[in-house]
This record gives C-alpha cells, structure tokens and sequence, in this order.
C-alpha cells in the first residue's frame, strides 16, 4: 500500500528513460526544435550519427514539471544514456568537444566512416516518442 | 494622489555574481547576461571531485525555482579550483 498518489505520467516518463538508451527530452522535435538549446544538442546527437529517442516536452506543461522532479534537473533539454542523466546542452558540448559523449555513446571518438543506422527500438503512444537518426 | 511603481524586477548578472558568489563557498564567478538570458562561469574548490551534473545542479541551486521562470536560461560551465 501507498499513500503516495498514483502519478501516471512520471511513471511513462520513467519507463521511456529505462527503455530507450539514447533519450533527448527537447522542446519540439529533431526535425523542428522550438529552441536553440535544444537544436544544438539535436546537431550533435545527429553529427555522431547516433540514434536516438526524443520526447517533445512542449505540448503538455506537466511533462517539464514531472520530468525535472524526477531528474532534479531545472532546464530542458536533458540527455539520458542508459537511464542516466547526462546533462542539458552545456554539458553535452563539452563532453562532444572533450570527446568523452562519444564515449559514454560507446562510439569510436574519432568517428571513422559513418555507421549504418540502427533502427532505435521505442513503444510510442503515450508520450509520442520519436526516434530519429 | 501618487502612483506606486514597482521596482526592475529582472535579473542582472551582478546580482547573479554576488548569489552564486556567497551560496557557494569560495566561489568567483563572472556572469553575463541580457536580464533573460545569462551564461555563468563559475569556480570553487567545492567542485573538486564531483560530476559536471554534481557541478552544475550546485549552481542551478542557487536559484531554485527561478530558473526557467525569471531567470528564462542559464548556461553554464564549471572549473574545480
């Protein structure tokens, strides 16, 4: 039993970082970012061609609220790896420019020739995760 | 009869400076900014030995709840020192 309410959406959005190894929470999508924080780390993420899963945080306000309750983490966009927060756009041009995100992708950090793309795995519905290369 | 204004409620990177400044022990930092949008550079030897998540959540800290609200972005980077 539990006294805590039930939280639906925190536990979508728990469950979307556990199954998706590459994971970009972003405001609007790789294809359209609705900022230019978001669209930088869109830039290295496909620059390394390394696929990746996004969530869109603008359509629903609750979506930024919960996930940075659970993240402990105020700005979007936020970059899970294997389930772990790596860090918004700073962070991860620093790690792009010191080579160590290409580590922590497991990707050569001189990328030789490109990789052919993976299709990333994601289940979709409820929190329209996309998955672009 | 006088009309009451309300004092600039928007942030300046000088009062960011000073809060970063005096929250974290033995931290400089320089700060610019356009009362919306600033960028940190921050120091402190309390940054030894921890990630650059560690680092930075200590600087988002400071702020709270005010980051992405009054102050709309903050970028930042972190030195050990």
């Amino acid at each position: 039993m539990t006294d805590q309410p039930s939280n639906p959406l925190r536990d979508e959005i728990q469950k979307a970082i556990s199954e998706n190894s590459v994971l970009l929470f972003m405001k609007g999508t790789p294809e359209q970012p609705a900022c230019g924080f978001s669209a930088r780390t869109v830039a290295m993420l496909q620059s390394l061609s390394q696929p990746f899963a996004a969530i869109n945080v603008l359509p629903d306000q609750r979506i930024r609220q919960e996930l940075s309750a659970l993240s402990n983490w105020p700005t979007i966009p936020q970059l899970f790896i294997d389930g772990e927060l790596v860090g918004g756009c700073d962070i991860v041009t620093e790690m792009y420019e010191s080579g160590e995100l290409q580590e922590a992708l497991g990707l050569e950090s001189e990328p030789a020739e490109p990789r052919a793309p993976e299709p990333a795995v994601a289940p979709a519905q409820p929190l329209s995760i996309e998955n672009r290369l | 009869m006088r009309l009451a204004t309300l004092g600039d409620v928007s942030a300046t990177p000088e009062e960011l400076k000073q809060r970063i400044e005096a929250e974290i022990s033995g931290a400089s930092a320089e700060v610019t900014g356009d009362g919306h949008h600033f960028n940190a550079v921050v120091s402190a030897p309390a940054f030894e030995g921890l990630s650059r998540i560690a680092q930075h959540r200590l600087v988002y800290d400071v702020f709270g709840a005010e980051v992405g609200d009054r102050i709309h972005a903050l970028s930042i980077q972190t030195k050990p020192e």
